[in-house]
């Protein structure tokens, strides 16, 4: 399975949640499969991903996913011990974890080599982290919702990537929207 | 009323709630004094862009957010100030320590301080230079105007400031 097969296979469980998307391909894929107020696309700011939905499920009620990638986090390290001391229970990060930078043309990341994302978040104190095989993705996020507890996923998968169109959506539409629909679910 | 103290207040009259930052000596009062108050929820970051993620994510969150930093981590936020905070019409009043001015004692900070206010004005964000311990009274207005107009704004805190405070 390679990144598009995870999100197909996700969406059942994310549709009705908040999720903060990784830039590039993954916000494309997301959009064109299932486009919701409630997702927020990353256009832009390699990295950030983790950190725009930490910020998001520290600052109010309801579950947040923030799906992003081993390059992504691997360019943004400093965010694991950040999560780790910061618990938010409502906080899912699902790393979809290709051993590439997808998006910019397969190449390879050191999460694909010697280091495991999945130790580094131990390491750095995240106390709920579970490594999948892509196929039990959806199993794992599900369990993790109901579990109330932050927990990061480290879905293991092939790289590789579809063709998608780019995300027309205006910035200030995207984050207008999506913050019409935090406001509407938190009362 | 000392500077932190002015600083403090004016956040909490604009309904600031989520503060980050990232740690400066000049800052080392105030950034205790946030983390002892309960009006705010202090997520300290490892580094300023990833604040920048946490403040944005905070902001949609309906938490009013603020980072406070150093000058010299204005190069590394430059990507996160255009294609997320100003990409997406975000406001983010920035309370920057502005080493390297008259009074440093480190020269090294004085190599980032001759960049710093033509790296804000490089990319257009409105930029008040507080020296003189009364200027904290103008941060009131300009979280005001950060909020209103949706963008970031810098305040840099020259070590005249500090000292006067």
């Amino acid at each position: 399975m390679i990144r598009s097969d995870i999100l197909k296979s996700i969406i059942p469980v994310i549709t009705n949640e908040l999720v903060i998307c990784n830039i590039g391909l993954p916000s494309q894929e997301l959009h064109m499969i299932d486009d919701q107020p409630s997702n927020f696309y990353m256009l832009g700011t390699m990295g950030l991903c983790s950190s725009i939905g930490l910020g998001l499920a520290l600052s109010q009620k309801q579950k947040v996913i923030a799906i992003d990638g081993d390059g992504s986090v691997l360019t943004n390290f400093g965010t694991l011990p950040t999560i780790a001391n910061n618990v938010a229970d409502n906080f899912i990060l699902l790393i979809i974890d290709n051993g590439s930078y997808g998006s910019t043309g397969d190449q390879p990341t050191y999460a694909g080599m010697k280091t495991s994302l999945t130790e580094v978040a131990r390491a750095c104190g995240c106390e709920t982290v579970i490594e999948c095989a892509a196929a039990d993705t959806a199993k794992t996020l599900e369990l993790a919702l109901t579990s109330g507890k932050m927990t990061i996923i480290v879905a293991k998968c092939e790289s590789g990537n579809i063709p998608v169109p780019v995300i027309e959506l205006d910035p200030a539409v995207i984050r207008h929207r999506f913050m019409e629909e935090v406001s509407r679910r938190n009362g | 009323m000392p500077a932190e103290d002015v600083i403090l207040d004016s956040l909490t009259k604009n309904r600031v709630e989520f503060v980050t930052t990232v740690p400066c000596k000049q800052l080392a009062g105030v950034i205790e004094k946030i983390d002892n108050d309960k009006r705010f929820m202090h997520v300290p970051s490892n580094k300023e862009d990833e604040g920048m993620g946490l403040c944005a994510g905070a902001y949609m969150g309906g938490k009013r957010p603020c980072i406070i930093m150093q000058n010299t981590a204005i190069g590394v936020t430059i990507n996160s100030l255009v294609t997320l905070i100003q990409y997406y019409n975000i406001p983010l009043p920035m309370l920057i320590s502005y080493r390297g001015e008259v009074g440093e004692r480190v020269a090294c900070q004085v190599e980032m301080a001759v960049h710093t206010k033509a790296l804000l004005a490089q990319i257009n964000i409105p930029t008040y230079h507080f020296h003189h311990a009364d200027d904290a009274l103008e941060l009131d207005g300009i979280l005001n105007h950060s909020f209103m107009a949706k963008k970031p704004v810098a305040v840099l805190m020259d070590a005249g400031f500090w000292r006067a405070s």
